[in-house]
Protein backbone atom coordinates (compact mmCIF):
# COMPACT_ATOMS: atom_id res chain seq x y z
CA UNK A 1 0.00 0.00 0.00
CA UNK A 2 1.47 3.78 -0.87
CA UNK A 3 1.25 5.94 2.10
CA UNK A 4 1.16 8.54 0.17
CA UNK A 5 -2.30 9.78 1.91
CA UNK A 6 -1.61 9.01 5.33
CA UNK A 7 -2.00 11.58 7.55
CA UNK A 8 -0.32 11.58 11.31
CA UNK A 9 -1.17 13.65 14.10
CA UNK A 10 2.21 13.67 16.10
CA UNK A 11 0.84 16.66 18.43
CA UNK A 12 -2.54 14.44 19.41
CA UNK A 13 -0.68 11.09 19.51
CA UNK A 14 2.23 12.84 22.25
CA UNK A 15 -0.74 14.22 24.13
CA UNK A 16 -2.78 11.12 24.59
CA UNK A 17 0.15 9.82 26.22
CA UNK A 18 0.53 13.20 28.70
CA UNK A 19 -2.82 12.36 29.39
CA UNK A 20 -2.66 8.44 30.07
CA UNK A 21 0.63 9.83 32.29
CA UNK A 22 -1.38 12.02 34.13
CA UNK A 23 -3.49 8.72 35.38
CA UNK A 24 -0.37 7.14 36.23
CA UNK A 25 0.89 9.93 38.42
CA UNK A 26 -2.44 10.12 40.22
CA UNK A 27 -2.63 6.34 40.24
CA UNK A 28 0.80 6.22 42.12
CA UNK A 29 0.05 9.61 43.58
CA UNK A 30 -2.75 7.64 46.19
CA UNK A 31 0.28 5.10 47.15
CA UNK A 32 2.54 8.10 47.67
CA UNK A 33 -0.41 9.90 50.23
CA UNK A 34 -1.15 5.86 51.91
CA UNK A 35 3.00 5.61 52.92
CA UNK A 36 3.00 9.37 54.14
CA UNK A 37 0.29 9.45 56.25
CA UNK A 38 1.40 5.74 57.84
CA UNK A 39 4.68 7.21 57.92
CA UNK A 40 3.91 10.27 60.43
CA UNK A 41 1.68 8.08 62.37
CA UNK A 42 4.37 5.38 62.61
CA UNK A 43 7.92 7.08 62.32
CA UNK A 44 9.56 5.00 64.37
CA UNK A 45 8.87 1.56 62.87
CA UNK A 46 9.39 2.90 59.87
CA UNK A 47 12.82 3.99 60.28
CA UNK A 48 13.47 0.61 62.13
CA UNK A 49 12.20 -1.13 59.57
CA UNK A 50 13.98 0.42 56.64
CA UNK A 51 16.70 -0.60 58.32
CA UNK A 52 16.33 -4.43 56.42
CA UNK A 53 16.56 -2.25 53.42
CA UNK A 54 20.14 -2.97 51.04
CA UNK A 55 21.13 0.79 50.46
CA UNK A 56 23.94 -0.47 47.97
CA UNK A 57 21.16 -2.39 45.69
CA UNK A 58 18.64 -0.13 45.84
CA UNK A 59 21.14 2.67 44.93
CA UNK A 60 22.58 0.58 41.80
CA UNK A 61 19.28 -0.16 40.88
CA UNK A 62 18.84 3.78 40.92
CA UNK A 63 21.58 4.35 38.46
CA UNK A 64 20.60 1.42 36.34
CA UNK A 65 17.45 2.81 35.86
CA UNK A 66 18.60 6.65 35.16
CA UNK A 67 21.35 5.20 32.69
CA UNK A 68 18.69 3.47 30.71
CA UNK A 69 16.11 6.39 31.29
CA UNK A 70 19.62 8.38 29.27
CA UNK A 71 19.34 5.22 26.89
CA UNK A 72 15.93 5.58 25.65
CA UNK A 73 16.12 9.76 25.40
CA UNK A 74 19.57 8.76 23.07
CA UNK A 75 17.13 6.63 21.01
CA UNK A 76 14.68 9.13 20.09
CA UNK A 77 17.60 11.92 18.64
CA UNK A 78 19.35 8.98 17.34
CA UNK A 79 15.82 8.02 15.04
CA UNK A 80 15.04 11.53 14.78
CA UNK A 81 18.52 11.80 13.19
CA UNK A 82 18.23 9.50 11.28
CA UNK A 83 20.45 7.01 12.54
CA UNK A 84 18.59 3.93 13.21
CA UNK A 85 21.18 1.12 14.06
CA UNK A 86 22.92 3.52 16.66
CA UNK A 87 19.05 3.40 18.08
CA UNK A 88 18.52 -0.24 17.87
CA UNK A 89 21.55 0.01 20.06
CA UNK A 90 20.47 2.22 22.53
CA UNK A 91 16.84 0.45 22.98
CA UNK A 92 18.58 -2.86 23.17
CA UNK A 93 20.93 -0.80 26.14
CA UNK A 94 17.61 0.29 27.67
CA UNK A 95 15.79 -3.68 27.63
CA UNK A 96 19.30 -5.12 28.83
CA UNK A 97 19.42 -2.28 31.69
CA UNK A 98 15.22 -2.82 32.43
CA UNK A 99 15.99 -6.67 33.07
CA UNK A 100 19.10 -5.81 35.35
CA UNK A 101 16.68 -3.27 37.40
CA UNK A 102 13.94 -6.50 37.87
CA UNK A 103 17.34 -9.30 38.00
CA UNK A 104 18.47 -6.94 41.34
CA UNK A 105 14.87 -6.49 42.47
CA UNK A 106 14.28 -10.57 42.32
CA UNK A 107 17.34 -10.82 44.57
CA UNK A 108 15.75 -8.04 47.23
CA UNK A 109 12.55 -9.86 47.40
CA UNK A 110 13.56 -13.35 47.96
CA UNK A 111 16.47 -12.02 50.87
CA UNK A 112 13.33 -10.65 52.47
CA UNK A 113 11.05 -13.78 51.95
CA UNK A 114 14.13 -16.13 53.32
CA UNK A 115 14.33 -13.65 56.38
CA UNK A 116 10.63 -14.48 56.87
CA UNK A 117 9.28 -10.99 55.39
CA UNK A 118 5.97 -11.72 53.42
CA UNK A 119 2.65 -11.02 54.04
CA UNK A 120 0.96 -12.86 57.28
CA UNK A 121 4.14 -14.47 57.76
CA UNK A 122 5.22 -15.65 61.45
CA UNK A 123 8.11 -13.12 61.65
CA UNK A 124 5.88 -9.89 60.31
CA UNK A 125 2.71 -10.71 62.91
CA UNK A 126 5.04 -10.85 65.51
CA UNK A 127 6.45 -7.32 64.88
CA UNK A 128 4.94 -4.18 65.29
CA UNK A 129 2.14 -2.97 63.31
CA UNK A 130 3.66 0.20 61.57
CA UNK A 131 6.96 -2.01 60.38
CA UNK A 132 4.32 -4.23 58.81
CA UNK A 133 2.45 -1.73 56.89
CA UNK A 134 5.80 -0.24 55.81
CA UNK A 135 6.96 -3.68 54.82
CA UNK A 136 3.31 -4.18 53.13
CA UNK A 137 3.46 -0.84 51.28
CA UNK A 138 7.30 -1.86 49.72
CA UNK A 139 5.81 -5.00 48.70
CA UNK A 140 2.97 -3.29 46.98
CA UNK A 141 4.77 0.39 45.73
CA UNK A 142 7.81 -1.58 44.33
CA UNK A 143 5.92 -4.58 43.25
CA UNK A 144 3.87 -2.35 41.23
CA UNK A 145 6.09 -0.71 40.03
CA UNK A 146 8.23 -3.79 39.16
CA UNK A 147 5.17 -4.25 36.89
CA UNK A 148 5.90 -0.90 35.23
CA UNK A 149 9.08 -2.02 34.08
CA UNK A 150 8.59 -5.62 33.21
CA UNK A 151 5.47 -3.49 31.04
CA UNK A 152 8.12 -1.24 29.34
CA UNK A 153 10.29 -3.86 28.62
CA UNK A 154 7.87 -5.61 26.47
CA UNK A 155 6.66 -2.28 24.46
CA UNK A 156 10.26 -1.13 23.60
CA UNK A 157 11.08 -4.75 22.82
CA UNK A 158 8.42 -4.23 20.26
CA UNK A 159 9.82 -0.91 19.03
CA UNK A 160 13.30 -2.51 18.50
CA UNK A 161 11.20 -4.53 16.46
CA UNK A 162 9.33 -1.57 14.28
CA UNK A 163 12.55 0.45 14.10
CA UNK A 164 14.46 -2.23 12.17
CA UNK A 165 11.16 -3.15 10.21
CA UNK A 166 11.51 0.49 8.97
CA UNK A 167 8.20 1.27 10.85
CA UNK A 168 9.86 4.04 13.21
CA UNK A 169 11.95 6.61 10.87
CA UNK A 170 13.00 10.03 11.18
CA UNK A 171 9.51 11.35 10.12
CA UNK A 172 7.17 8.97 12.07
CA UNK A 173 8.69 8.75 14.99
CA UNK A 174 5.75 9.06 17.73
CA UNK A 175 5.82 5.42 18.92
CA UNK A 176 9.34 5.41 19.94
CA UNK A 177 8.79 9.16 21.30
CA UNK A 178 5.79 7.84 23.22
CA UNK A 179 7.27 4.72 24.62
CA UNK A 180 10.01 6.89 26.02
CA UNK A 181 7.91 9.22 28.11
CA UNK A 182 6.59 5.88 29.76
CA UNK A 183 9.86 4.91 30.48
CA UNK A 184 10.74 8.72 31.80
CA UNK A 185 8.01 8.17 33.86
CA UNK A 186 9.04 4.73 35.53
CA UNK A 187 12.08 6.40 35.99
CA UNK A 188 10.94 9.22 37.92
CA UNK A 189 8.38 6.75 40.14
CA UNK A 190 11.67 5.25 40.61
CA UNK A 191 13.43 8.39 42.19
CA UNK A 192 10.53 9.04 44.91
CA UNK A 193 10.25 5.57 45.91
CA UNK A 194 14.50 5.00 46.48
CA UNK A 195 14.62 7.79 49.49
CA UNK A 196 11.11 7.00 50.69
CA UNK A 197 11.89 3.30 51.45
CA UNK A 198 16.10 3.12 51.53
CA UNK A 199 16.98 6.24 52.57
CA UNK A 200 14.70 6.94 56.53
CA UNK A 201 17.29 4.82 58.58
CA UNK B 1 19.71 26.43 22.91
CA UNK B 2 17.57 28.78 20.88
CA UNK B 3 14.19 29.56 21.85
CA UNK B 4 12.55 29.89 18.91
CA UNK B 5 13.27 26.51 17.65
CA UNK B 6 11.89 24.98 20.99
CA UNK B 7 8.12 25.72 19.74
CA UNK B 8 8.54 22.87 16.65
CA UNK B 9 7.75 19.32 17.52
CA UNK B 10 10.59 17.67 15.19
CA UNK B 11 13.16 19.42 17.59
CA UNK B 12 15.94 17.36 18.29
CA UNK B 13 17.72 17.27 21.35
CA UNK B 14 21.77 16.94 20.94
CA UNK B 15 23.12 13.81 22.62
CA UNK B 16 25.36 16.05 24.77
CA UNK B 17 22.27 17.92 26.55
CA UNK B 18 21.05 14.11 27.51
CA UNK B 19 24.06 13.70 28.53
CA UNK B 20 25.28 16.27 30.88
CA UNK B 21 21.50 15.52 32.54
CA UNK B 22 22.43 11.93 33.35
CA UNK B 23 25.63 12.83 34.90
CA UNK B 24 23.69 15.77 36.88
CA UNK B 25 21.34 13.15 38.12
CA UNK B 26 24.22 10.68 39.06
CA UNK B 27 25.71 13.48 41.55
CA UNK B 28 21.96 13.91 42.75
CA UNK B 29 22.00 10.24 43.69
CA UNK B 30 25.43 10.81 45.72
CA UNK B 31 24.02 13.37 46.96
CA UNK B 32 20.89 11.96 48.54
CA UNK B 33 23.03 8.91 49.79
CA UNK B 34 25.53 11.71 51.90
CA UNK B 35 22.55 13.24 52.87
CA UNK B 36 20.77 10.61 54.44
CA UNK B 37 24.00 9.13 55.76
CA UNK B 38 25.31 12.33 57.12
CA UNK B 39 21.51 12.40 59.35
CA UNK B 40 20.79 15.71 59.30
CA UNK B 41 17.96 14.84 61.67
CA UNK B 42 15.20 16.08 60.52
CA UNK B 43 15.76 17.98 57.44
CA UNK B 44 17.26 14.79 56.20
CA UNK B 45 13.52 13.87 54.94
CA UNK B 46 13.22 17.00 53.66
CA UNK B 47 16.38 17.25 51.77
CA UNK B 48 16.19 14.30 50.39
CA UNK B 49 12.63 14.86 48.98
CA UNK B 50 13.66 18.27 47.44
CA UNK B 51 16.87 16.58 45.82
CA UNK B 52 13.79 13.91 44.63
CA UNK B 53 11.93 16.65 42.81
CA UNK B 54 15.26 18.24 41.26
CA UNK B 55 15.72 15.14 39.72
CA UNK B 56 12.47 14.60 38.86
CA UNK B 57 12.56 17.97 37.36
CA UNK B 58 15.47 17.44 35.50
CA UNK B 59 14.11 13.80 33.76
CA UNK B 60 10.82 16.19 33.04
CA UNK B 61 12.16 19.15 31.49
CA UNK B 62 14.74 17.63 29.43
CA UNK B 63 14.03 13.50 29.28
CA UNK B 64 10.65 13.65 29.11
CA UNK B 65 11.25 17.09 26.83
CA UNK B 66 8.75 19.38 28.81
CA UNK B 67 11.18 22.34 28.62
CA UNK B 68 10.81 22.62 24.61
CA UNK B 69 6.59 21.55 24.68
CA UNK B 70 3.82 24.51 24.24
CA UNK B 71 2.89 26.53 28.19
CA UNK B 72 -0.44 24.02 27.90
CA UNK B 73 1.07 20.93 28.26
CA UNK B 74 3.17 22.69 30.99
CA UNK B 75 0.04 24.05 32.59
CA UNK B 76 -2.12 21.20 32.48
CA UNK B 77 0.73 18.98 34.31
CA UNK B 78 1.42 21.68 36.71
CA UNK B 79 -2.72 21.14 37.50
CA UNK B 80 -2.21 17.63 37.91
CA UNK B 81 0.42 17.74 40.18
CA UNK B 82 -1.23 21.14 42.05
CA UNK B 83 -3.97 18.81 42.44
CA UNK B 84 -2.22 16.03 44.29
CA UNK B 85 -0.90 17.71 46.27
CA UNK B 86 -4.36 19.26 47.36
CA UNK B 87 -5.66 15.96 48.15
CA UNK B 88 -2.30 15.15 50.28
CA UNK B 89 -2.44 18.35 52.31
CA UNK B 90 -6.45 17.79 52.79
CA UNK B 91 -5.71 13.80 53.40
CA UNK B 92 -2.83 15.27 56.11
CA UNK B 93 -5.45 17.59 57.64
CA UNK B 94 -7.94 15.02 58.28
CA UNK B 95 -5.99 12.51 59.65
CA UNK B 96 -3.96 14.90 62.10
CA UNK B 97 -7.18 17.02 63.52
CA UNK B 98 -9.45 13.78 63.56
Amino acid sequence: MEKSGEQRDHIGAKYGMWFFLFTEILFFGGMFILYSVYRAKYAHDFHLAAAEENLLLGSINTAVLLTSSLAIALSISAVKNGNYRLSVKLQTATVLMGLAFLVIKYFEWTDKISKGIYPDSPVLLKISAGQILFFGLYYVMTGLHGLHVLIGIVVISFMIYFTRAGDITSENFSKLENTGLYWHFVDIVWIYLFPLFYLIT
Amino acid sequence: MVQGEAEKSGHIVPYGTYVYVWVALLLLLALTIVVAKVELSKYGVFVNLLIASIKAGLVLFFFMHLKYERWLLKAMLFMVIATLTAVIALFFADVMFR
